[in-house]
């Protein structure tokens, strides 16, 4: 706390206060631009969607039940193509990691540049890797998976490197001091440290995955998107809305899930 | 036997480590290194099993010297040399068994020891060792379940399972209450005339040094400033060790209740 | 050495065992499962890709400049979206993320609803709120800023709880002790501790927003996502070029802007 010049003593100090009061000013600026600019298409502004935007909302429901059916098979190919991308990533991801972590690759050209490879690899939208497959492989759910498996190795291998990072060095440190050689130190000092995070950290990928999936059916990499699409295409909403509560119970089931084992792990 | 000849080490950002040091250690014998803090004695006891390498001079361990070994001489070396460090190191979250067995890896085949492969005669060892040190009941537990003085009993079965020709305890009672001090470098002085292992630990504690060393070197900016058998030491030669009068600090205490 | 006399390892508890061996089951299955149905037609995939690689690949590297003016106001677009939707989040989950932690305001009542409100918005993914709200608003950028801001609003609202449940209460406790009314403790025990953490995670969270505001254009809800659309339908590869040129650099610049920022503040 410093004291002004003036009288009063204030609780912060005045050059903290001006500038808090200027960043506060430049979010503010950038947000009424930002609403400025999404909203200068819209016909009848801000109010006018609000105001009848649930009447529109209400054309989805009740949701067409009777087209579950026909629901289930794009719906298992999105969690079976999320299952198949996430075990791929959580193998290619345990070289990625251990040569990303600065405690393990001490050689530090090869870590920045697998660093450097992650940080670009994660800037790269799901959508666009899929779009890219899909331009090499042709339609279906084999660029669909080689989209997830790149889209979720890049979060994968950082996060995993990050716990790397934070193990404790001792044991390994001790282990050295016996004798042991790199295998062993990361077999008996790294692995029980890492296992349980590393397993939390699939089944998130894992999660993350099965969202992403949806995503993939717009550009023809297979799975429950396409049929999205193409209810939302014939303004068919009942229908859409069906796979949209199929697509929330998934969601939510398997993250119950995860969230159970990762329960147990800890 | 331990033989410093001449040894100096200049880590990479200039600092002095060691500075023309020549000791020998002899085989059998306790001695307990002293010193304040950066006075070199951590680097001294790492230099033996090449945790740091000294940059001059040469450093022979049963005549060889050590200065230029790599790879696989090296992890022979410090499998004949067993440490000991303050946070114990053991991994938290395996249990004392395998903590244990960790000792064995230096003798091990990779491939065996990754399976989880251990022979019997390791396992039995390892449990021999944790009886050594009274805690064999806590075979099973996790190490995150056990006391700061039941993790160094556990570390110091590490070492005993190692088998090693040199013992090297690297402060390790800093971290421990006054009774649970004495009861580790009891172990450690038991072991040490027991088995003949050549023990060499720093401690920054002038009571418990003076308890249990056979001989005492003490360090001050990485030079030995003395050498001798603890018959010598009075508390005029740790005055000129740390270069200052001897504070409440420098003494652990707690003495009487070593028969716990 | 004596033959081998260990004591017995403790044994797992029956109900332990059973569950560890259903669980491989399930495991196992699930798998079995994935591998029997999936249907990925090889031969077709590699024959597209022979065709393909050499157009795709060439036209990714060789980036179409004269749409650098087009994309730059795409991606101004796409940032716009993100911020003004990561900024409602951040608002919006402040009074939620009270309700859901357990040692505020709710009671365990209220921290259950809160928590479920919470969870149930998170199940949406992204782009099925942006499929809803192009309907209800129409299809233009306010749509994804919404989508944007309520899907944001799930997870911050998570944080944001977390953040809160693990304040220090003893604070809370003392001036409960000198006579301090709710309100009072609110602002003076309670924010000071949690505010830092907040601004961390909204940063955080605006990193996020705008990779997922970079696809929503597929749906009709504005920013580079629609020429994403566009450069896929047409196969225009090195259109897509410029466009992937663009997120890489916004990403680039705003992660790191964003980790500077937040290193900052914590």
């Amino acid at each position: 706390m410093s004291k002004n010049k003036s009288d009063s003593l204030s609780m912060y100090p005045v050059k903290t206060k001006k500038q808090v009061t200027l960043i506060g000013l430049i979010v503010l600026g950038m947000y009424l631009f930002s609403m400025f600019w999404t909203q200068r298409e819209m016909v009848g502004g801000f109010s006018g969607a609000l105001s009848n935007m649930f009447q529109v909302l209400e054309k989805f429901f009740p949701p067409n039940l009777s087209v579950l059916s026909a629901i289930m098979g794009p719906l298992f190919q999105t969690i079976q193509m999320a299952i198949i991308a996430t075990t791929i990533a959580a193998i290619i991801t345990v070289p990625l990691a251990l040569l990303s972590a600065q405690n393990v690759t001490t050689f530090k050209p090869l870590y920045v540049a697998t660093r450097t490879l992650l940080n670009l690899l994660r800037t790269i939208p799901d959508l666009v890797l899929a779009v890219i497959f899909v331009g090499l492989f042709g339609i279906g759910i084999f660029p669909g998976i080689l989209a997830l498996i790149v889209f979720s190795l890049g979060i994968l291998a950082k996060l995993i490197s990050e716990t790397i990072e934070s193990v404790d060095m001792n044991p390994l440190e001790a282990m050295r001091a016996s004798g042991a050689n790199t295998l062993q130190m990361i077999y008996y000092g790294l692995i029980p440290q890492v296992l349980p995070q590393y397993t939390s950290l699939v089944l998130y990928v894992f999660e993350i995955n099965v969202r992403a999936s949806v995503v993939l059916g717009y550009v023809g990499a297979g799975g429950i998107g396409l049929l999205l699409n193409q209810q939302i295409g014939f303004y068919n909403y009942p229908n859409a809305m069906a796979i949209i509560v199929m697509i929330f119970v998934v969601v939510l089931v398997i993250e119950y899930i995860s969230n159970k084992i990762r329960e147990a792990l800890i | 036997m331990i033989e410093f000849k001449n040894v100096g080490l200049v880590y990479p950002n200039g600092t002095e480590g060691l500075k023309n040091v020549n000791v020998t250690i002899n085989d059998g014998e306790f001695v307990v290194i002293v010193g304040l803090s950066g006075a070199g004695k951590s680097t001294f006891i790492r230099s033996i099993n090449r945790l740091v390498t000294p940059t001059s001079g040469s450093l022979e361990v049963d005549g060889e010297n050590i200065l230029d070994y790599k790879g696989k001489n090296l992890r022979k070396l410090r499998t004949k040399v067993g440490m000991i460090f303050q946070n114990y190191n053991l991994v938290k979250r395996s249990n004392v068994l395998k903590n244990v067995l960790a000792g064995r890896l230096g003798h091990s085949g990779t491939l065996r020891s990754v399976l989880g492969l251990f022979k019997d005669e390791d396992k039995a060892l390892a449990y021999e060792s944790l009886k050594r040190v009274n805690i064999e009941e806590k075979l099973y537990n996790r190490a995150d379940e056990l006391s700061g003085g039941q993790q160094q009993r556990v570390s110091i079965a590490r070492v005993l399972t190692q088998q090693p020709k040199y013992i090297l305890a690297d402060e390790p009672v800093a971290s421990l209450d006054p009774p649970t001090s004495h009861q580790v470098m009891s172990y450690l002085k038991k072991i040490n005339k027991e088995d003949n292992i050549t023990t060499i630990v720093n401690l920054h504690f002038i009571d418990m040094a003076m308890e249990y060393a056979d001989r005492i070197i003490g360090m001050r900016a990485g030079e030995v400033v003395f050498d001798g058998p603890v018959s010598e030491v009075t508390e005029k030669t740790f005055e000129e060790i740390y270069g200052r009068s001897i504070r409440e600090d420098d003494l652990r205490g707690g003495a009487d209740s070593v028969e716990e | 050495m004596a033959a081998l006399q260990l004591p017995p390892k403790p044994k797992n508890s029956l109900y332990k065992k059973i569950k560890g061996i259903l669980i491989f089951l399930i495991v196992a299955a699930i798998y079995i499962w994935t591998f029997v149905s999936i249907d990925i037609d090889f031969a077709k995939a590699i024959e597209q890709v022979r065709q393909n690689f050499g157009n795709v690949i060439s036209g990714l590297f060789q980036p179409n400049w004269a749409a650098t003016g087009d994309v730059a106001l795409s991606m101004l677009e796409t940032i716009t979206i993100a911020f003004a939707g990561s900024l409602m989040a951040a608002i919006l989950s402040i009074p939620l993320a009270f309700l859901a932690a357990n040692n505020m305001m709710g009671g365990k009542i209220g921290s259950a609803v809160g928590k479920w409100i919470l969870s149930a918005v998170r199940a949406f993914p992204d782009i099925i709120l942006a499929i809803l709200f192009v309907v209800a608003v129409g299809p233009n950028p306010f749509a994804g800023v919404l989508a944007i801001a309520i899907g944001s609003t799930g997870m911050l609202g998570k944080m944001f709880s977390e953040i809160i449940e693990s304040i220090d209460m003893d604070v809370v406790q003392a001036m409960q002790a000198n006579g301090a009314n709710r309100i009072q403790i609110l602002f003076f025990a309670v924010m000071p501790q949690v505010i830092p953490e907040f601004l961390s995670y909204a940063i955080y969270r605006f990193e996020v927003d705008i990779r997922a505001s970079s696809i929503l254009g597929i749906v009709g809800a504005g920013g580079i996502g629609t020429m994403i659309f566009f450069a896929s339908s047409n196969r225009d590869w090195s259109q897509m070029g410029t466009i992937l040129l663009g997120i890489i650099i916004v990403v680039t610049i705003i992660d790191f802007a964003s980790a500077k920022i937040r290193r900052k503040i914590v």
